[in-house]
């Protein structure tokens, strides 16, 4: 008689003992564990400011997500349909199928509404980070020699965003975002020479475009953008993890070593809780606060139109640069070359990408700076970097105020004729001041400081009523509260 | 192996119960999806959950685990022996290779030919002569003008200060060309060109309905009660205010637009219905590269 | 020949004064004579009426109401629904003429409204104070006619809106019978639309819509003014922007320790 033989237990194993042998399975498989070595010891200099293009990153994740849950009921179709849904005011109007399945989500479809707005939430904040990402790396100088091409990575990622975002708000076809179209298009055909053809090929025809033409803005939304801003977003990431993040001055920090929490355990869960938080807000905002209610607006047709329409508020510099520049076509005789939209449609962006794209090499040939940077500057520490960024700034601020205060301007009694012209003279003159006041209050900032700066070294010295000097030390063991000042440089 | 002392106990139960409060958040949107689907109601306990798992992670990850931070070298990029190696590796592949300098210049070539040939089929994307397609209006003269229901306009729909948009019977209403404003004015504010005389029967003048500067819709008809303390009649776009004096043939008084709305020449039959005497006066729409002003 | 003279002449004649019966929007030089009043009330009320035209009207509008040139128009032709509308909106009386005529508290009871409009009534055949229903309207077309002939001034959920030299009022205060007469009359820059146009089964419908732009269909949430993106980066600006960097602030560190 066969007797079942107990195997004799294996004595338990401790949670270490545990995770090596999980270790060793992924090792036998995928020789990973140098990987994740290197990975769990990764240290990241924490500034609370270094947080803001993770927040991009996590905005970008939760578009992603929300996104295919749209995609699985969205008709990217321009075809004719009559409205039979439960929204009442709009049963028995003529729509496409796109409107009136992006209706059909929001009335009809469980959770349809809050991945929506989720999703159009999460574009808004997307660019909301990008931007404050954007400038912080700016004015700390974070785009230096390595950074460069992380840089233009960067600006690329944004123009990737601000395109994918237009073509996304454009999808559903409603009265709004069909009359942004038009403008793109009229935009499109003030380039001069090529801009007839360029708009007949992005539209398969004239405006409003052939039967293909939301099906060709959505490939583009969903698959092709999509997949440029995630490779984008990782050479990023490599890039960063290759050079090593950049960090402030600051006890023991200097240009050759890296001071960070590692990844593991602190850093994973702190990065975590932001995506977590993020992806929070964004659900809730998605809830709570209605964006974008395509079925108040109906459908677009090229002949209806509203007042008070507006783009997303990252357009919002473009309208302006269209409302404020003064009625003329640049003709020869009874010919057009250049139509008045490619002023603020075109050149106004072109400059200001360009001059974004150019800033690093700009600023190395007017700084006459060739080195490596890895330690960062506080935005005082260079004075014409800060004052021109913030005249810059400040230049495209004016021109976005403009195309977005008209309404409330009027309500407090400042008629719209005269707004384009206090606004034409503010946005050329504002930034002038601003970059003299600015650069003034840097150096004003530095020459102040009671602490000496940051890993500074030298010698401090004082001055005898007698006039001659007596060297006081070299300030490296000078405690914060000392009320001697290290010499202030200027720019 | 004795542990060391707990860095934050109150930390830990924090996180302890921030985790459990995301399950039990978790679970009611699961029930609210099943059972109500209320937006608001569905976006709160969403929220709410992961915003616990947020708090579980942000008080894991700053108090509660090691907080330490470690110094390390920041690596070296440049390795000037390397480079050299690497520009030497490269060159020593061409060793025994004798005519480099052709070879290298007819790859160059080839690279250009190629690159063209590969982008060429993107033309097939595109069109040829646009200039045909952007200037179609259905518009001519004879044709009769339609309401959006398709119903032909009488002069009876018009009074002095109304206004209205038609189309042509017959055509497609999303075509650029197509849509026009009709407006009747007070005959005091007709200034028009000689030629344009006879195109405003008692004073009812047509426009494209596209506007000149960007192709937004002219949804906007200006009419005054009194014109001495207001303004002159005009047609004016939303997006960006451009403003059109109907009376002067919709010349721009205001606005970004560089040319006037093309008008459409307007006849009324016998029985009053109002039907167009020719096509529209001029390129509907925004303008491109050499179209024309007139 | 004298008859053909005569015809011709009367012809001549006839043709300025339907000319100039065209010549202002809701008024006319020429307007068609009204009905004398039927009843002692009626007078009454027209007596009323003018009595009060002359303590506040008539130093813009005239005496004989026939308008002030450089001030304000003729009131001949312009009806009860001008005269009512006008005056139960708080438009008028206008304390500069060259303001924009724009909703206050109106400082007429309604019985002085009622008479005011009588006596603008008996200044000449005008539209009457309109008839309307909104229940008997449709929501899906009132819509669609909102959208095609209003949006553009109005803004499509009647926010209101700006035109270059005024400002298009949101329409949430406004009463049945106020949208209705606006519509017919066409104040200030508004154009007007008639009959043959907008039918009133039609105008039905746009008064309805008009009045359930007052509570909007806002399963989205918080529906932040109706207006579109810009309170709607406002938000991400302000609301969202703000609470991130809270968060960003407190999981990462402030200054190199």
């Amino acid at each position: 008689m066969t007797r079942l033989v107990r195997r004799r237990r294996r004595p338990a194993r401790s949670g270490e003992e545990r995770l090596t042998d999980s270790a060793r399975l992924v090792d036998e498989r995928l020789g990973a564990s140098p990987l994740l070595k290197a990975a769990m010891k990764y240290l990241f200099p924490d500034h609370w400011s270094f947080l803001l293009g993770e927040i991009a990153l996590y905005s970008f994740l939760v578009l992603v997500a929300t996104g295919i849950f749209l995609t699985f009921f969205f008709e990217p179709s321009t075809a004719p349909t009559i409205y039979d849904g439960s929204y009442t005011p709009l049963v028995g109007a003529q729509v496409s199928e796109a409107y009136a399945s992006t209706v059909d989500i929001s009335f009809d479809v469980p959770a349809g509404l809050l991945m929506r707005q989720a999703h159009h939430w999460a574009a808004l904040v997307f660019v909301v980070a990008i931007v404050l990402h954007l400038m912080r790396v700016f004015f700390t100088g974070a785009f230096r020699k390595p950074r460069d091409i992380n840089w233009l990575i960067g600006v690329t990622l944004v123009t990737c965003a601000l395109i994918e975002g237009f073509l996304g708000y454009s999808l559903p076809d409603d009265l709004l975002s069909g009359m942004g179209l038009a403008i793109a298009y009229g935009v499109a055909l003030s380039i001069p020479a090529i801009g007839g053809q360029l708009a007949v090929l992005l539209w398969d025809g004239s405006f409003p475009g052939s039967a293909d033409f939301i099906g060709r803005m959505y490939i583009v939304h969903v698959l092709l953008l999509p997949v440029t801003i995630a490779v984008l977003i990782t050479a990023h990431l490599a890039i960063i993890v290759r050079q090593k993040h950049s960090q402030f001055p600051g006890p023991g920090r200097r240009e050759d070593n890296v001071i960070g929490t590692p990844m593991w355990p602190a850093y994973a869960l702190r990065a975590l809780g932001m995506m977590l938080a993020t992806a929070a807000l964004l659900f809730l905002l998605g809830g709570l606060v209605q964006i974008n209610p395509i079925w108040q607006y109906g459908p677009y047709q090229p002949y209806l139109g509203t007042n008070g329409a507006q783009p997303d508020w990252y357009m919002g510099w473009l309208i302006g640069a269209l409302r404020l520049m003064p009625g003329f076509d640049v003709t020869v005789g009874d010919y057009t070359l250049i139509p008045n939209p490619f002023w603020g449609g075109v050149l106004f962006p072109t400059v200001v990408f360009g001059v974004l794209y150019a800033w690093p090499a700009i600023e190395r040939r007017i700084a006459k700076d060739y080195r490596r940077h890895d330690l960062l500057d506080r935005p005082r520490d260079a004075p014409l970097r800060t004052a021109f960024g913030a005249a810059f700034f400040t230049w495209i601020a004016v021109i976005f105020v403009a195309g977005a205060a008209d309404r409330l301007l009027v309500d407090i009694g400042f008629p719209y004729e005269s707004q384009v012209w206090y606004f034409r003279v503010l946005a050329i003159a504002l930034p002038i001041p601003i970059f003299f006041l600015v650069r003034r209050i840097c150096r004003e900032l530095r020459a102040s400081e009671v602490r000496p700066l940051r890993a500074w070294t030298g010698t401090l010295v004082r001055r005898r009523p007698d006039g001659s000097f007596e060297e006081l030390g070299d300030g490296s063991g000078t405690s914060p509260d000392s009320p001697r000042r290290a010499p202030g440089r200027r720019a | 192996m004795s542990r060391p002392p707990a860095r934050s106990p109150r930390g830990e139960l924090i996180v302890v119960c921030a985790l459990l409060a995301a399950g039990a958040f978790s679970v009611a949107f699961v029930l609210l999806y099943a059972f109500d689907a209320n937006t608001q109601l569905l976006a709160v306990s969403l929220g709410l959950a992961v915003g616990a798992l947020a708090l579980a992670g942000v008080v894991a990850g700053k108090w509660v685990v090691d907080q330490r931070k470690a110094v390390e070298a920041r690596p070296r990029l440049v390795d000037e022996a390397l480079e050299r190696e690497v520009a030497g590796t490269i060159v020593q592949g061409a060793e025994g290779v004798s005519r480099r300098r052709l070879i290298v210049g007819a790859a160059a070539a080839a690279g250009a030919g190629v690159t063209a040939a590969a982008v060429a089929p993107l033309a097939s994307l595109g069109p040829g002569d646009v200039s045909a397609q952007l200037k179609a209006t259905p518009w001519r003269a004879g044709v009769t003008l339609v309401d959006d229901n398709g119903d032909p306009i009488g002069v009876d729909q018009l009074e002095v200060g109304s206004w209205l948009t038609a189309f042509p019977r017959g055509g497609d209403p999303r075509q650029l060309g197509a849509s026009i404003v009709v407006v009747q004015v007070a005959e005091e504010y007709l200034d028009l060109p000689p030629e344009r005389r006879d195109w405003a029967p008692r004073g009812i003048m047509a426009f494209s309905k596209i506007c000149t500067h960007a192709g937004c819709a002219v949804a906007l008809f200006r009419y005054p009660t009194y014109e001495p303390t207001s303004q002159r009649p005009a047609l004016v776009c939303p997006c960006h205010y451009s403003t059109f004096d109907v009376g002067r043939s919709s010349k721009v008084v205001f606005g970004p637009a560089g040319r006037p709305l093309p008008q459409l020449p307007l006849r009324i039959e016998p029985d009053g219905t109002l039907v167009a005497a020719g096509d529209l006066s001029g390129a509907i729409g925004p303008a491109w590269w050499g179209v024309r002003r007139s | 020949m004298v008859l053909a003279v005569l015809l011709c002449s009367g012809g001549a004649i006839a043709s300025l004064a339907a000319r100039q019966a065209d010549a202002q929007k809701g008024t006319s030089v020429d307007p068609v004579p009204a009905p004398p009043p039927t009843s002692a009330a009626q007078r009454e009320e027209i007596a009323r009426g003018r009595s009060l035209f002359l303590d506040a009207c008539s130093s813009c509008h005239g005496d004989d109401a026939r308008g002030l040139p450089g001030l304000a128009p003729s009131l001949h032709g312009a009806g009860a629904a001008a005269a009512d509308f006008y005056l139960s909106t708080g438009r008028m009386p206008l304390a500069n003429p060259t303001d924009e005529p724009t909703r206050a508290e109106p400082i007429y009871s309604r019985d002085e409204i009622d008479a005011l409009a009588a006596y603008v009534a008996s200044l000449g055949v005008g539209p009457p104070i309109p008839r309307v229903d909104p229940d008997a309207g449709r929501l899906n077309e009132g819509l669609a006619a909102f959208t095609l002939h209003c949006a553009g001034c109005h803004q499509v959920s009647a926010r209101g809106g700006i035109v270059t030299g005024g400002v298009a009022p949101a329409l949430q205060d406004a009463t049945p019978t106020q949208i209705a007469a606006a519509v017919r009359v066409g104040p200030f820059l508004m154009p007007s639309f008639n009959e043959n146009q907008i039918s009133d089964a039609e105008l039905n419908s746009i008064v309805r819509y008009v009045l359930s732009t007052r509570h909007p269909d806002d399963r989205g949430g918080w529906g932040i003014g109706h207006i579109g993106p810009i309170p709607e980066g406002m938000i991400a600006w302000l609301l969202a922007g703000t609470a991130l960097l809270l968060v960003a602030r407190l999981i990462g560190e402030r200054n190199p320790v």
